[in-house]
């Protein structure tokens, strides 16, 4: 008996994501169009399809770049002299909430989350501690910081210039990113548009006074973990970037004085080549956006540059062990994608915040993948699939339609002013959660393979009550040290540009050099700007 | 039975009873509010009444909703840590409102040991990350 030939339209529909419909084999003919010169040219070469550099990571393997920070400063210095005594060559600073938010570790709206999600930071005195014999002149740093991010870098700068290295020489990146913050992760203090002016006040100053600084790091990450498809992801993030870039040529700079130093956050999980095809298209629209919309001549400004790796939102409560697994891999699509920096969630984060064990496990994941595989042997290896090299091209097509969409909406302040993106995508991450819920998404551990009665040992972070203790004693000590009539007048002094209008930057070092605390400082900024109400979105 | 007796007993079904108001919010600092706003989003699906707070709330502004609002239940959603001394204070103050009528549930990501804490604390329900939507309104439709 003949056997029944299987066809393609028996087969089960896949559509990803971002809304494309994926076949079961590509062709030539699915990339007859694709020119290489036009489209994907060689790494290093327009429109960096491939990647920024021409040798990648066969010259210079990605920075490794674990999200690190909790309790007090002498907390989180150990755990930074951990981290490089293993290997890790950068470093990527988490914050606790009060810090992010503007208030000092003794204000009543701060208690019970000092110290608790990151480290708590008051004053000059804090930053002193947490870099003690860190080589700041060399290693870069990541500052996740957003709404106070002028506060924290300023002091960043002062902790330098105290130990008598060049600002010109100061290598890091605060997140600095308010818009995000709006649509996801919710750390914002003030209404959107003065928001937006302290983000421009960083990338110009440090475009003038910091030249190995990148002032702002663009993070679709968060939209993405909010609900976000991977192609909003990117076309939201485009959009940010865009507005920062528009504000900052009002002021006078020109597109490669300050776009070179851009960076960009994104998240890694869900289908893989998905991830991987957003992120080429991305690199291939950036170049092309800055160089023919905004007229750049610099290479340089053209190269979208990246730290990938996280992806929280795909990992599960449900045996927190295949976290590990999900880690690897997304470790090995955000080599594919060509990422610059890479961090990954730890298994435990959907718990608490990461144990030693598991930020080591973590950094040997990477190390592994880096050291074991090949996978640094050959620039942009996916290049010239069929399946690839197609999938790139739509996800451009989608990415482009997103931002279409934000004009529309009168461009991204108006946007998250009103609640738009917020509306959006909090309704889809209701419809994933629904096909998660239902199987149609699958969830090993979770939706398939689930089991009941599971073991579940978590190494949990417990708030050292103590170390708030010492926290607030020592802002106190510090308060009382400090030569207050230095500090209101150097307050003063920050309000009086504030009314000018003024970049606030050289008035929040001469601020912060008094030990003026992040909530002083962010009481003037208050006062003066009010604080964003959110939309009613629901 | 009476026709009266009867009247009276439509009165109490599903569909005549008044609406479940449930005030959704989001205390501390914390600005992780997917959760939240998919919960009211399913929530409101399931025909209850919704309200939800908006982020960086004090327990005394919660309070104070829950009581003007006259709702149901105050369901907390939290994923910075701070769910046991957070849901203490806030039973604490509606006793002193007044208002421990109220029922209190809480989700987030709560780790399996502060499970029992919280109930202890009388925390009426708790829905870690990962709760099915179901066993959440089945919850819910037995409140009253």
């Amino acid at each position: 008996m003949p056997k029944k030939e299987i066809r393609e339209e028996d087969l089960r529909k896949v559509v990803l994501e971002s809304g494309i419909e994926v076949k079961p084999i590509y062709r030539p003919e699915d990339i007859k169009d694709l020119d290489y010169e036009r489209d994907i040219g060689d790494p290093g070469e327009f429109p960096f399809t491939r990647g920024i550099h021409k040798f990648m990571y066969r010259y210079r393997p990605w920075t490794m770049r674990q999200y690190s920070g909790f309790g007090t400063p002498e907390d989180t210095n150990s755990r930074f002299k951990f981290l490089i005594e293993h290997g890790q060559n950068a470093l990527n600073v988490a914050f606790d909430l009060p810090t992010q938010n503007g208030l000092d570790s003794d204000n009543p709206l701060a208690k019970w989350e000092v110290g608790r999600v990151g480290m708590a930071v008051d004053t000059l005195k804090d930053m002193e501690i947490a870099f003690d014999e860190i080589p700041i002149d060399k290693i870069s740093t990541s500052l996740t910081i957003n709404a106070t991010a002028p506060i924290i870098l300023a002091m960043y700068f002062v902790v330098a210039e105290k130990r008598g290295v060049d600002l010109k020489d100061i290598r890091a990146t605060p997140q600095n990113d308010i818009l995000k913050e709006f649509i996801g992760r919710g750390a914002w203090i003030f209404p959107v548009e003065p928001s937006v002016k302290l983000v421009c006040d960083i990338i110009e100053f440090c475009a003038k006074n910091a030249p190995k600084v990148y002032p702002v790091s663009v993070c679709g990450y968060h939209i993405r973990e909010s609900g976000a498809t991977p192609a909003q992801e990117i076309g939201y993030a485009f959009s940010i970037a865009e507005t920062y870039i528009d504000k900052v040529l009002e002021r006078g700079l020109k597109v490669d004085e300050f776009v070179p130093r851009f960076s960009f956050n994104f998240d890694i999980f869900g289908n893989m080549f998905e991830q991987i095809a957003k992120l080429r298209a991305a690199r291939r629209l950036w170049a092309r956006i800055i160089r023919d919309k905004y007229g750049a001549k610099n290479p340089e400004s053209m190269k979208m540059k990246m730290i990938a790796g996280g992806g929280g939102a795909g990992l599960t409560f449900e045996q927190p062990e295949n976290n590990i697994v999900r880690g690897a891999y997304y470790a090995l699509v955000s080599a594919l994608s060509g990422t610059q920096t890479m961090a990954l969630c730890t298994f435990d984060e959907a718990y608490t915040i990461p144990s030693a064990k598991a930020s080591l496990l973590a950094l040997r994941t990477m190390q592994i993948l880096m050291e074991e595989t090949g996978v640094c042997d050959t620039v942009d290896p996916l290049a010239g699939s069929y399946y690839i090299e197609w999938l790139t091209n739509e996800m451009e097509k989608k990415i482009v339609g997103v931002m279409e969409e934000v004009e529309k909406w009168g461009g991204m302040m108006h946007a998250v002013e009103h609640g738009y993106v917020q509306s959006k995508i909090a309704r889809q991450a209701y419809e994933m959660q629904k096909k998660i819920q239902s199987g149609e998404i699958v969830k090993v551990g979770v939706n398939k393979y689930r089991m009941e009665e599971e073991e579940r040992e978590i190494e949990l972070y417990d708030l050292d009550m103590n170390a708030v203790q010492r926290q607030i004693r020592r802002l106190k000590e510090v308060k009382n040290n400090r030569d207050n009539l230095k500090v209101k007048e150097s307050l003063d002094e920050l309000r009086k540009a504030i009314k000018r209008d003024e970049n606030l930057m050289p008035y929040i070092m001469e601020a912060v050099r008094h030990y003026a605390t992040v909530g002083e400082i962010t009481q003037v900024l208050k006062d003066e700007y009010g604080v964003f109400k959110e939309p009613s979105i629901l | 039975m009476g026709e009266a007796m009867v009247a009276r007993q439509l009165n109490t079904t599903p569909q005549q009873k008044k609406r479940l108001r449930i005030l959704l919010a989001k205390p501390g600092l914390d600005g992780h509010d997917k959760a939240a706003k998919v919960i009211a989003l399913l929530l409101r699906d399931a025909g209850f009444e919704v309200l939800y707070t908006g982020l960086h709330r004090t327990i005394d502004e919660i309070v104070n909703t829950a009581i003007q609002e006259d709702v149901d239940v105050i369901g907390l959603s939290i994923y910075s840590g701070i769910h046991v001394p957070a849901s203490e204070e806030l039973l604490k103050k509606l006793k002193e409102e007044g208002a421990d009528d109220i029922t209190v549930i809480v989700g987030g990501q709560i780790p399996p040991r502060d499970v029992k804490k919280l109930k202890d604390l009388g925390v009426a329900a708790v829905f870690p990350v990962g709760t099915r939507f179901e066993e959440i309104i089945d919850f819910l439709r037995k409140v009253k």
